[in-house]
């Protein structure tokens, strides 16, 4: 008690010194900001800054000094990090002041507190924080927690740590995420409305960054939106929109309570507050036709309940404030997104005639917008406004000229492209807004490819793209572009003209300037020329060369151009070896590797005319390329070298992994112990001398090479490796008849471009503008008067684009098969998953099961013979899986109550579609005096349920029980049971987890906590933890030998291992591969003689394909998979397969 | 969501800046650079709303300003606000502060950063928008005044004395978190019913 006083005692003078102190707060402050101003330059400010930092932060560190002046530094504090200086060391004293302090305070520090939080993001998201410093980022974090700030960030870490760490950091980690909720749930009872509304917001904050985690408190938002308080209704309307953007379906019910709700605002039934220019509550009113807009949005039942408070707000909206436009804008968005009433329609289009005609600015660009959005519904309603458009062209302000053009190019059709690409093209030449143009060009570059008129013009126009849009462009532009012109249409003839015209007008662009081109399209040029210069006879090829030469030497070009130019140069080199021969001279001093292989090669084919027309056969169609991504054709080679004493080549991945193993030391401490401890036992095994880790590990590289590169260096560089090295699959082909193309343009197109010339004279502006109005807008009268549907109706593109299957396979090294099942299964997923949700929202009570209310029916003997039945049925299911059989999915409904059942067996109690798949025994996980808890593996085609039974052993009803589940490496698809408002005595209640992995780890542990209430306000948890090993998540993959051959050479990544044989049995392959198959649920395609081939899947898609040798007394296993991990995790699993055998 | 919300004055100079997604310093910094920018070039009688933010990432966010005086107040917004919503809530902000400072001017907000912060906390929390009747905000804006006041001076001294005593008794108190405890005890949580 003595030091209490003494402390009291001490602390008074503080107090009575406070007078003073308020009088010296402003003084700092604003000596502060005046020394600031008088500075002239940045310099001194930062000194000056820097200076105060350091006395403020002497004077936070000393014991002396007063709530007060803590507080006025905090206020100074905060005006330097507005500057963009950094006082994070004011934060945890921000944190304390907070504490103690008094609402004042308490709000200065808010701010403070809020910084505090973004550092320790980042400082937790770090990989070199140490363990100490997380636990104390995390005890900083529980302390903001405790203050009511959302550190929810932080939770996973608590987890991760209190995995690793000893008791203490158990506790923060157990603690935290359980802390979080109740607060914010407890304060939303509240009685004081801000309180409420407040809390609501923090809970949508909370849903947005862990949704999984408030699934339990859904109902709350519910009681949120019935509030009495209109405020409070507001502030969950947040949620809602939120919610129904994602699903709109499950929300379907809210409708009639929505509309309500408006009908009532805008009928003005709220109290007179809630007016804002004598218009009521309008931005609940916006809110409210947001939602509205995405429920009805085609739907025609729900769209009928609103169309009578739609025409109520449309017709109530009509004073002259800019907030009652906003609300107007909202109501045509929705009356256009709802199911179409032609009433409505007409009543919105003259709404957005006032928009547009309005002299206000701002509401002519929502007039804009808002036409935008109508035309693709209704073209026809551009045309009323056509005048007003053409104004909107040349107006001053750049956004409302770049909405304008947005408009413009919604109605875009054949007749009228020329006319609106040459506005937008003026457009981009005077703009400088980076984002913009990227923008923008790619639609000029969509519109040219869809309503091309001619090939002049479309040529002419991706010039003009190209040498605007410069390097900005994004990549697929000049991709698209390139595949048009290699591809072609149906027709060669055309094709050939159009190659034509690319040829002569680049040839015409590289004989002007070139040093301004930007590098993506001098790549276009030089590829179209290196493909294509030889259809053009009239033109020297010498002269083509001496063109490309001359960008070659030029400096602003780069690196990856001169690649493009010089194989373009390679192409079309045959027969002008002189040239060449100087120019593969002077590069092979180059000091790019690349650059001097390319001469070499060019140096090469030139001389031998024979080998570059194998190499390089000119014209061939594009269809026939394929890529050998496995490199399989060197694996001769491969086996010579390792023959000779070769070291086995290791992927990227394992060379890191072994890294990590070799140091002494291990630097991160956080994090890595999963994965290290599995690379370890399979990198020693591969090492011992006996055992071979080949992989044609050029492979591996090559393909993510040029997955990263995309696929325009695959078309340009179009290095082409076969079986046999390169490919010759291109034959030579004649070249074709020369013809001059016949550009027909239609009489009115050139017209009309003639037109928009500019004239001076003012009298004949107008009409000017007029007739720029015909030439923009023809062809969207009478052609789309029936163009209700918008786009279904636009017509063909010019250029049809060939379907490209090879594009799949140069593009990703996986084939197909892996890709269907990957989109099956994806498919199966989704709809349990939305089936899931959906019931979880209608707050179905989880299974539960009361085991002591029935009295055994059956005898002893009876429930033996059924856990014998059981048993069969189980074996009989396994066999089903094994076999390969796509075990459907139905959609599982909850039974609340069950047959009684005697015997204890905690699988009885599963759900009766659940009963029948194959599952593991039961585990127990964890148990406190009231609760226990048990899991159980079942293994469902599609993902693997984690299975939790939680029973209550007490006499007494266990309450709002919840369990939480988590693990980073595995991904929750969709859960079921895990909140249960109340669980009765010694009943039992099982709740499960769909999971799927996506990286293979051969071993994943998941952790989780169950909070509970055995009495009211008396919260407890129970934290319990388990492993998972990749051999869950495998299922057998059932492809027959010739799939299995496809997709063997497909795939990438590979790794080799003698493993046991087991000699015990007749058949020794035989018995191995079906002990493995047992292990491991693999799918055994073929046995040949001593070979046999076995494939498996990842659930989540990836396949592997196992190929095994019998070696003597080994078996010589050889795993390819498109996933780098994925054969080292089932490599490790079959080890101990066979091991355990 | 509102993303960011800055106030400068015509010379770039930044008086009061929110974010309400996390960024580094260096970015808040450049952002508001940018912001400034590309609002001081524009006219008085073209249109408050700019697009293409490349600075708060993705074309999805929109700049709508309004400018008063010396001062500019831009709001950085995604495609889920009303643009002429929020240009009215520049305006309520802007009322309100004149309201609470009588005749607002760029002075104010330097020198009364904490009140701007405070005003702003009762429009706006987490980038939604909570509160937009004026005198609302004005009532709690001056609660919060009132309550600051009590405590402050000789006449909050008892009642400071007591809060002393209090917080050196802090471990006893059961608000206090005993992280040794297993048992964790929030006071007054009710059933989740």
């Amino acid at each position: 008690m003595s030091d209490v006083v003494e402390k009291t005692l001490t602390a008074l003078p503080a107090l009575f010194d406070s007078q003073t102190g308020a009088a010296k707060i402003t003084n700092r402050l604003r000596q502060l900001i005046k020394s600031i101003t008088e500075l002239t330059s940045k310099h001194e400010e930062e000194n000056l800054i820097k200076q105060e930092l350091s006395a403020m932060k002497e004077q936070v560190s000393s014991p002396n000094t007063t709530m007060k002046q803590m507080r006025e530094i905090m206020v100074r504090a905060m005006y330097c990090e507005m500057l963009g200086y950094d006082a994070s060391f004011t934060y945890i004293h921000a944190i304390k002041l907070a504490q103690q302090g008094g609402v004042l305070e308490k709000r200065e520090e808010e701010n403070l507190i809020k910084q505090e939080l973004s550092a320790m993001k980042e400082q937790v998201s770090s990989p070199n924080t140490t363990m100490k410093q997380m636990r104390e980022i995390m005890v900083r974090a529980m302390y903001c927690e405790m203050l009511g700030y959302d550190a929810s960030f932080t939770y996973i870490h608590a987890i991760k740590l209190a995995q690793q760490g000893g008791v203490l950091e158990k506790r923060v980690g157990t603690f935290t995420p359980h802390f979080h909720s109740s607060p914010y749930i407890t304060s939303i009872t509240h009685a004081q409305e801000i309180i409420r509304r407040k809390a609501v917001l923090a809970l949508y904050k909370f849903y947005l960054i862990a949704p999984n985690q408030v699934q339990h408190i859904h109902a709350k938002f519910r009681k949120a939106l019935c509030d009495k308080d209109p405020g409070v209704m507001t502030s969950s309307l947040h949620i809602y929109l939120q919610l129904i953007r994602e699903s709109p379906d499950s929300y379907k019910d809210l409708t009639g309570s929505f509309v309500t709700i408006l009908k009532q605002v805008v009928g003005g039934k709220l109290p007179l507050d809630f007016n804002y220019h004598s218009v009521p509550a309008p931005w609940l009113q916006i809110q409210l036709l947001r939602i509205l807009s995405l429920l009805g949005k085609e739907d025609q039942s729900t769209s009928e309940l609103m169309y009578e408070v739609l025409d109520e707000s449309l017709r109530r909206a009509e004073m002259n404030h800019n907030i009652t436009y906003a609300i107007l804008y909202e109501c045509v968005k929705a009356v256009y997104t709802i199911h179409p009433k032609a009433e409505l329609l007409e009543k919105a289009a003259r709404c957005i005639g006032n928009f547009v005609l309005s002299p206000k600015i701002n509401l002519k660009y929502l007039g804009l917008k808002a036409l935008t959005y109508v035309v693709q519904h209704d073209a026809k309603l551009a045309l009323q406004h056509q005048m007003t458009i053409i104004e909107c062209l040349d107006h001053s302000d750049f956004t409302i000229k770049r909405e304008t053009l947005e408009l413009l190019f919604r109605i875009t059709n054949a007749q009228n492209v020329t006319v609106i690409v040459e506005k937008m093209l003026d457009f981009l030449r005077s703009c400088n807004d980076e984002h913009t143009i990227i923008h923008l060009v790619g639609k000029v570059a969509e519109l040219a490819e869809k309503f091309a008129p001619d090939n002049s013009w479309f040529i002419q126009t991706m010039n003009d793209v190209f040498s605007i849009g410069g390097d900005l462009l994004q990549q697929d532009v000049p991709n698209n572009f390139l595949r048009l012109l290699a591809e072609g249409s149906e027709s060669k003839e055309e094709d050939d003209q159009l190659r034509l015209y690319a040829v002569d007008s680049y040839l015409t662009v590289l004989k002007g300037h070139t040093s301004h081109l930007p590098q993506c399209f001098l790549q276009v040029m030089s590829w179209v020329l290196g493909e294509y210069a030889h259809l053009q006879e009239s033109v020297d090829q010498r002269e083509v060369i001496r063109l490309l030469t001359q960008l070659l030497d030029q400096r602003s070009v780069s690196s990856e151009t001169r690649v493009w130019i010089l194989s373009a140069l390679t192409k079309i080199s045959e027969g002008q070896t002189d040239l060449i021969l100087d120019l593969a001279e002077s590069l092979s001093s180059s000091q790019d590797t690349v650059l001097r292989q390319q001469a070499q090669e060019l140096r090469h084919l030139s001389q031998e005319s024979q080998l570059h027309e194998w190499a390089l056969p000119r014209g061939a169609p594009w269809d026939g390329i394929e890529v050998d991504s496995s490199l399989s054709f060197l694996d001769g080679f491969v086996s010579e070298a390792l023959a000779a004493g070769a070291a086995p080549y290791k992927p990227p991945h394992q060379r890191q992994e072994e890294l990590c193993e070799d140091r002494a030391l291990n630097l991160e401490p956080y994090g890595f112990s999963l994965p290290v401890s599995l690379s370890s036992c399979s990198i020693t095994d591969r090492q011992s001398p006996t055992l071979l880790s080949v992989s044609s590990g050029l492979s591996g590289n090559s393909t993510e090479l040029s997955q990263k590169a995309g696929c325009l260096i695959l078309e340009g560089v179009k290095r082409v490796w076969g079986k046999d090295g390169y490919l010759p699959q291109k034959k030579r082909s004649t070249p074709p008849v020369d013809e001059p193309s016949a550009a027909v343009q239609p009489p009115g197109q050139q017209e009309a471009a003639e037109r928009i010339e500019p004239r001076p004279d003012p009298l004949t502006q107008n009409q000017d503008k007029q007739q720029l109005a015909s030439s923009l807008f023809v062809g969207l009268g009478v052609g789309s008067a029936m163009s209700l549907l918008g786009k279904s109706e636009a017509p063909p593109p010019r250029f049809r684009k060939k379907p490209h299957p090879h594009e799949s396979s140069s593009s990703s090294s996986s084939g197909t098969s892996e890709r269907s099942s990957d989109s099956s299964s994806r498919s199966s997923r989704n709809t349990t998953n939305s089936f899931l949700y959906g019931s979880l929202l209608e707050k179905e009570p989880a299974t539960s099961i009361s085991a002591f209310d029935h009295t055994p029916k059956s005898t002893t003997a009876n429930g033996l013979a059924q856990n014998k039945d059981t048993k069969e049925d189980r074996r009989a299911n396994t066999s089903q899986i094994l076999g390969g059989d796509m075990v459907i999915v139905r959609p599982s409904t909850i039974q609340d109550k069950h047959p009684p059942s005697v015997s204890s067996d905690l699988t009885a109690l599963l759900p009766a579609d659940l009963k029948d798949l194959p599952h593991s025994d039961v585990i127990s996980l964890t148990s406190d005096p009231s609760l226990s808890l048990s899991s159980c593996r079942l293994f469902r085609d599609e993902a693997l349920l984690l299975v939790i039974f939680i029973s209550n052993c007490t006499e007494t009803v266990i309450k709002d029980v919840a369990v939480q589940l988590t693990c980073e490496e595995l991904k929750t698809v969709s859960l079921r049971g895990n909140v249960v408002d109340c669980l009765e005595a010694r009943s039992t209640s099982v709740c499960h987890y769909a999971l799927l992995m996506d990286d293979p780890h051969t071993n994943v542990s998941f952790t989780g906590t169950v909070s509970y209430q055995t009495q009211p306000g008396h919260t407890n948890t129970l934290p319990f933890s388990g492993t998972l090993s990749t051999a869950d998540f495998i299922r057998p993959l059932v492809v027959t030998t010739e799939e299995y051959g496809k997709l063997w050479l497909s795939l990438s990544h590979d790794v080799k291992q003698n493993l046991k044989l087991l000699t015990d049995a007749g058949d020794p392959l035989r018995t191995t591969l079906n002990s493995l198959k047992d292990a491991l649920q693999l799918h055994v395609v073929d046995i040949i003689g001593s070979e046999g081939i076995v494939a498996c899947r990842l659930l989540s898609g990836a396949p592997c394909l196992l190929h095994c040798r019998v070696n003597g007394t080994a078996l010589a296993m050889w795993l390819r998979s498109p996933h780098p991990a994925l054969p080292d995790c089932i490599l490790y699993h079959c080890q101990r397969a066979l091991a355990h055998h | 969501m509102i993303k960011a919300i800055l106030i400068f004055n015509n010379h770039g100079k930044p008086r009061l800046s929110k974010f309400y997604e996390h960024y580094t310093e260096d970015t808040e910094q450049q952002i508001i650079r940018e912001t400034f920018h590309l609002v001081s070039k524009r006219d008085e009688n073209i249109c408050n709303f700019l697009e293409g933010g490349l600075l708060i990432g993705g074309s999805d966010n929109k700049l709508i300003y309004r400018h008063y005086a010396t001062l500019y107040f831009v709001f950085c917004v995604d495609s889920s606000e009303s643009e002429l919503g929020i240009l009215d809530l520049i305006q309520v902000l802007v009322e309100t502060l004149d309201k609470c400072f009588e005749n607002v001017c760029e002075l104010d907000l330097i020198f009364h950063v904490d009140k701007v912060h405070n005003i702003l906390a009762e429009m706006v929390m987490g980038g939604m928008v909570l509160e937009t009747n004026m005198s609302e905000i004005i009532t709690q804006v001056e609660a919060q005044g009132k309550m600051e006041k009590s405590e402050a001076g000789i006449t909050g001294a008892p009642a400071r004395a007591v809060s002393a005593v209090k917080n050196m008794n802090l471990p006893e108190m059961p608000k206090n978190i005993n992280i040794g405890d297993i048992s964790i005890k929030v006071p007054n949580l009710p059933s989740f019913k």
